[in-house]
């Protein structure tokens, strides 16, 4: 059906942004604060709206106008809302409104306000561009916006240049990964003009691509699992992630652990039907997913920036995703990818209060004792950590234990076992920090101490709602044996009916879920003996060689940085230094000098003596003759 | 004298007026030149509406017997290749001007050969006779020869020198190839002729063609500049003035790769096809090293000039994918480079003649005393890194999806160039624009002015336009375009064993 409201749904952000970035000047910081919110407000009622058609229409469209038209290749700027979009854009603009609403507080008193506002405006835009896009290419354009604006607001506060080197290095690693998607893309065009389909519409791709040859179908998804391993933070390219912890906090709980690093998987969740086709690469998935998932983990384990247990976990986390992703569990992934929006998001707006309320602190190693300070962030803070740990009945729990129980059911016992032991270190590392946050005795600073005070209700509230959210997201999908799942049946236009998820095995699935949750159990039970009372092992940990290792992250930065940055660098440096200047150069400059110089030689015989020139003359003369009169 | 032939000369009857200002009015004369480029400006729109975007063929022809004896004639016309190079000319010039407000010596000859360039730029581009494109080509070096090497910077002259050498050097090669051609035609058809459009119809056997491709690409390929001959760009362009560096990447390279596609491609097909794997290598090497050179530079200048190359590498790939989004694609990139890469000129400018230093080093922290300017900046470097919903994107990827079809292999390294690009254009523009404000020199700098915003505000305004709907240019291109792939794809058909030549020929390129 067509529906021409939709294009509202970014557009009205964006116009936020335009008026805050045209009138930066005239606008006061309350009226862009306003703006954004009411923008963001309106984009999403207007989800609502989209939601509550969808039942009735399976799909709604709306075509702006051809974008790209070069024979064969046609791009429209057309946007499209089927189930799978209209859950991603109520996650993107209801968290994005809270979001907006907890800033205004947040970012109260920043001179960039309007800035800020604006950049979180275009944010909005362009990730409800990528989920409305019907087309591959349009969605590559949310894709690198969304990009965009996470180097804008990582590097936000310019004028300290950690900030803006994160913000380069998100950009930069984001599009080594682009690079890859770019290529499949290329390739996926010109495999389905060999077809004669030559057509990139989800709506279209969804009934050529099982035409594509086999192998063209692994090298084109893992092509654009590369742009994923990028955009999702996964193994090689996660490396941008923590770091993008320099942005402001709500940009951290919005961009970079709600919406815009689930875009990979949002982009894995359309393409379902292109994935499934190819076991190689969901093979590929499943491990790099495992490994990423257990190992950003272990370095969450020994962080002590509030932030950075938190991004290690959001790498954690996708890692999830991905695995869900990797058995074909396309409806798994994108549930934990909603829920996760809930706890995580809680998670970073609540230390966004626990640094606002420190002034700016985040070392967890200088806090602690917060709980009777700070007694609305504790709460919401306590249930989304129990809901990133799968406590029971919180939306953790569920979506986590629907993964691990398809990996299971899968027949992948390993990765089961990979998932299972990072579910035990998620409740560990999580209630570590939360522990060393909120309870114990205080180290806070002597001259903040006195100043510690609970965040405004505009602040507030968005946490309240969001831990609601932590607890309640969950029961959209209950196992069979509970009361089932609204969630399968609504996505499933999209993803296709999941496979025969064993129903019969009520029993076993039972057994896991135990399984995980005494593991969590034991991890909350651990974090506790070590970081929730007086104790020397916290201490003897932090020196042992292992936790110094996880502590340097396993020295990837600097992996990374010997292996390609600084050869690289010098390649560069010797072709700037001494190959351009000296032998490109060198050889123009050379002909010309060797060109003067027989010219300085030659210029001679130019003597201006009449006697000279009558005696070349004459010499000549014989010459001919000589040669004439020999032959 | 109808449409085509009254822009040509438009600027150089105001060059003429000019001489009639009196040399002390500096302001009157500024204001004479610009209103001159601005009815230029808008004859060129006149021109533009004129147009028939459907049809293939050149349009608006007009012909004058010149030089009978010798067949040579002044005739000019346009099509669906020229049409918007000629718009991006006549659109970057008053802007080139308003950036020379701050010139105060010999402005008057300044103006004069401002204006007169315009006319030569122009010419070359709606030349339908070979001998008048020769003509109008060489007569765009003296003015520039002039610009740099009059109101350039310390090394002008060798700058100067060194751009008229090396082009010329390449030039003359085509002139003999030129009267090579109208020779050999006159031979085969019994008339004197420099008419392209006729020309184009002689089919020369394939080892004559080599030779005279190789002649005319010579001298394109310094023009575009080609990976290895680029040398000369650099120097060119950090001693040129601003409005001279603005022409000289945004219309003067673009001669080069306008050459190869109005003239050595279709005189040449045959030729054309079995060079395109070495083209494509060296485009594609280019885009690379290109990239790579400008990371590390110091100079801001010098900077963007070897963003040029890689840019430019760009636009050479798609032109000898021979396809269709190959070719449009590097049309659209062509215009693309002139708008981004002006702009980032005309930015260099304005810190250059605020700090009188193009360092990055000197630089640091400008957002906060220059917001408009840092704002314009950034548009314009993820203009000019080929960021979706700008213009530098839908030239570079329908570039990277032409050549795709050709050579997967070589896509991908040139698709590393956007990567790349990413790298140096960030890595620059935090050096400049972020950071703390800890120089003292730069703590006092004003934002732009009313006068520079007017030079950037429609230049962006493009970026954007040309990003989100790039259809007007595409449509009103493919014709064209198109016209010119039938006569390379019909040499391919035609000539089978050509074909295998260049397959072969490919194959040990790329697997080098």
């Amino acid at each position: 059906m067509e529906f021409s409201l939709l294009r509202l749904v970014p557009l009205l952000p964006l116009f936020g942004a335009i008026v805050n970035i045209l009138f930066w000047r005239r606008v006061s910081r309350r009226f862009a604060g306003y703006l954004a919110c009411t923008t963001v407000g309106l984009s999403f009622l207007l989800s609502l709206q989209v939601f509550w058609l969808l039942p009735a229409t399976r799909v709604l469209h709306d075509t702006l106008l051809t974008w790209i038209d070069s024979e064969p290749f046609k791009a429209s700027l057309g946007f499209q809302a089927d189930p799978l979009t209209a859950v991603m854009l109520l996650v993107i603009t209801g968290i994005g409104l809270l979001i907006h609403v907890y800033s205004l507080g947040y970012m109260g008193r920043d001179e960039g306000m309007v800035r800020y506002f604006a950049y979180l405006n275009l944010f909005v835009f362009f990730m409800t561009l990528l989920v409305l896009a019907d087309n591959l290419l349009l969605l590559f354009v949310g894709w690198e916006g969304v990009g965009l604006c996470s180097y804008l607001l990582i590097g936000f506060w310019y004028q300290d240049h950690t900030n803006t080197i994160a913000g380069n290095k998100a950009f930069i690693v984001n599009r080594i990964g682009d690079f890859g998607f770019l290529l499949g893309l290329l390739l996926l065009f010109w495999e389905l003009v060999r077809l004669g389909a030559p057509s990139l519409n989800f709506a279209d791709l969804r009934q050529t691509v099982h035409l594509l040859r086999p192998e063209s179908v692994t090298f084109i998804t893992l092509l654009l699992f590369a742009g994923a391993t990028g955009k999702s933070a996964q193994i090689p390219l996660f490396v941008w992630l923590p770091d993008a912890m320099q942005g402001p906090t709500p940009v951290s709980a919005l961009i970079h652990a709600a919406t815009m690093v689930t875009a990979g998987v949002y982009m894995t969740a359309r393409l379902n039907f292109l994935f499934a086709l190819s076991p190689e690469t969901l093979a590929v998935v499943a491990w790099v997913a495992a490994a990423t998932a257990f190992f950003a983990a272990t370095i969450a384990v020994a962080q002590n920036d509030i932030k950075r247990v938190l991004a290690y976990s959001t790498v954690s986390q996708l890692g999830y995703m991905f695995l869900a992703v990797g058995v074909g569990a396309f409806s798994a992934a994108v549930f934990h990818l909603f829920t996760h929006a809930f706890f995580k998001a809680c998670l970073f707006l609540g230390s966004g209060s626990v640094i606002h309320a420190l002034g700016g602190e985040q070392d967890i190693r200088k806090m602690g004792g917060l709980k009777s300070h700070l007694p609305v962030t504790y709460w919401t803070y306590l249930i989304a950590a129990l809901a990133i740990s799968g406590a029971p009945l919180t939306a953790g729990f569920f979506s986590k234990d629907r993964i691990l129980w398809e990996i299971y059911s899968n027949g992948s016992v390993y990765l089961w076992l990979v998932g299972w032991l990072t579910a035990g270190l998620t409740a560990f590392y999580m209630f570590r920090q939360f522990f060393m946050v909120f309870h114990g005795p205080s180290r806070v600073a002597e001259p903040v101490k006195s100043h510690i005070h609970e965040s405004p209700r505009v602040m507030t509230v968005p946490l309240v709602v969001l831990a609601a959210g932590s607890i309640s997201a969950g029961w959209l999908a209950t196992p069979e044996f509970m009361w089932g799942s609204v969630w399968d049946r609504w996505l499933q236009p999209v993803l296709g009916a999941e496979k025969a998820v064993a129903h019969a095995a009520a029993g076993e699935e039972i057994l896991l879920m135990a399984l995980t949750i005494l593991l969590a159990a034991g991890g909350i039970l651990f974090a506790f003996m070590f970081y929730g009372r007086e104790s020397r092992i916290a201490a003897r940990i932090a020196a042992s060689p292992i936790y110094q290792l996880l502590a340097n992250k396993y020295y990837v930065d600097e992996i990374y940085d010997r292996l390609f940055v600084r050869p690289f660098t010098a390649w560069a440096t010797w072709l700037a230094r001494r190959f351009d200047p000296g032998v490109i150069d060198g050889i123009v400059n050379g002909v010309a000098g060797g060109v003067r110089a027989s010219s300085l030689t030659w210029r001679r015989i130019q003597s201006g003596n009449v006697q000279h020139y009558l005696f070349a003359f004459l010499a000549g003369t014989i010459l001919i003759l000589v040669y004439f009169l020999g032959r | 004298m109808k449409d085509l032939s009254l822009l040509v000369f438009l600027p150089t009857f105001g060059a003429l007026a000019l001489l009639l200002i009196p040399r002390r009015q500096t302001a009157a004369l500024f204001k004479a030149a610009l209103g001159v480029s601005l009815l230029a400006f808008c004859q060129s729109l006149w021109v533009l509406y004129r147009f028939d975007g459907d049809s293939a063929g050149m349009q608006l022809i007009e012909r004058l017997r010149w030089i009978p004896a010798y067949g040579i004639e002044y005739a000019v016309g346009i099509d669906g290749l020229s049409v918007f190079l000629v718009l991006l000319t006549a659109f970057l010039v008053p802007i080139a001007l308003l950036a020379s407000w701050t010139i105060h010596e010999r402005v008057k000859e300044y103006l004069f050969f401002v204006l007169l360039l315009e006319t030569g730029m122009l010419g070359a581009l709606v030349a339908v006779d070979l001998f008048l494109f020769y003509v109008f080509w060489e007569v765009m070096l003296v003015p520039m020869y002039f610009i740099i090497g009059v109101w350039g910077g310390q090394r002008r002259v060798y700058a100067a020198v060194k751009f008229v050498i090396y082009t010329m050097a390449g030039s003359l090669l085509m002139l003999v190839g030129i009267i090579f051609l109208a020779t050999r035609n006159f031979q085969v058809t019994q008339s004197l002729t420099f008419d392209l459009l006729r020309i184009v119809n002689l089919h020369l056997p394939y080892n004559e063609q080599m030779w005279l491709f190789l002649a005319f690409a010579l001298s394109f390929a310094i023009k575009v500049p080609l990976f290895p001959l680029h040398t000369w760009l650099p120097d060119a362009h950090v001693e040129a003035p601003t409005a001279g560096s603005v022409i000289l990447a945004g219309v003067l390279l673009k001669m080069g790769t306008y050459g190869f596609l109005r003239f050595a491609i279709p005189l040449f097909p045959e030729a054309a096809l079995a060079a395109a794997p070495v083209i494509i290598a060296l485009a594609v090497i280019g885009i690379v090293y290109g990239a790579m050179v400008a990371m590390m530079q110091d100079d801001l200048k010098k900077l963007v000039a070897y963003s040029s190359v890689s840019h430019l590498g760009f636009v050479m790939l798609g032109l000898f994918a021979f396809n269709l989004q190959g070719v449009e694609g590097a049309l659209y990139q062509m215009l693309n480079h002139g708008l981004s890469t002006g702009a980032l000129f005309l930015i260099v400018g304005m810190i250059y003649e605020r700090r009188h230093t193009r360092m990055i080093e000197d630089f640091g922290g400008l957002w906060k005393q220059m917001p408009i300017f840092s704002a314009f900046f950034l548009i314009v470097t993820f203009s000019s890194i080929g960021l979706p919903g700008l213009n530098g994107f839908v030239g570079e990827f329908l570039i990277l999806l032409g050549a795709f079809q050709e050579s997967p292999v070589w896509t991908a390294l040139a698709a590393s160039g956007v990567v790349l690009g990413a790298i140096y254009m960030l890595w620059m523009f935090r050096r400049v624009v972020f950071g703390p404000l800890d120089r003292p020199e730069n703590q006092r700098l004003e934002d732009m002015n009313l006068r520079e915003i007017c030079m950037l505000a429609p230049i962006v305004a493009l970026i954007f336009f040309m990003g989100v709907y790039p259809k007007p240019f595409l449509s009103r291109m493919k014709s064209s375009a198109r016209l010119v792939l039938q006569r390379v794809e019909s040499q391919r058909l035609a000539v089978p064993l050509i074909r295998s030549e260049t397959v072969v020929e490919g194959k040990t390129a790329r697997g080098n």
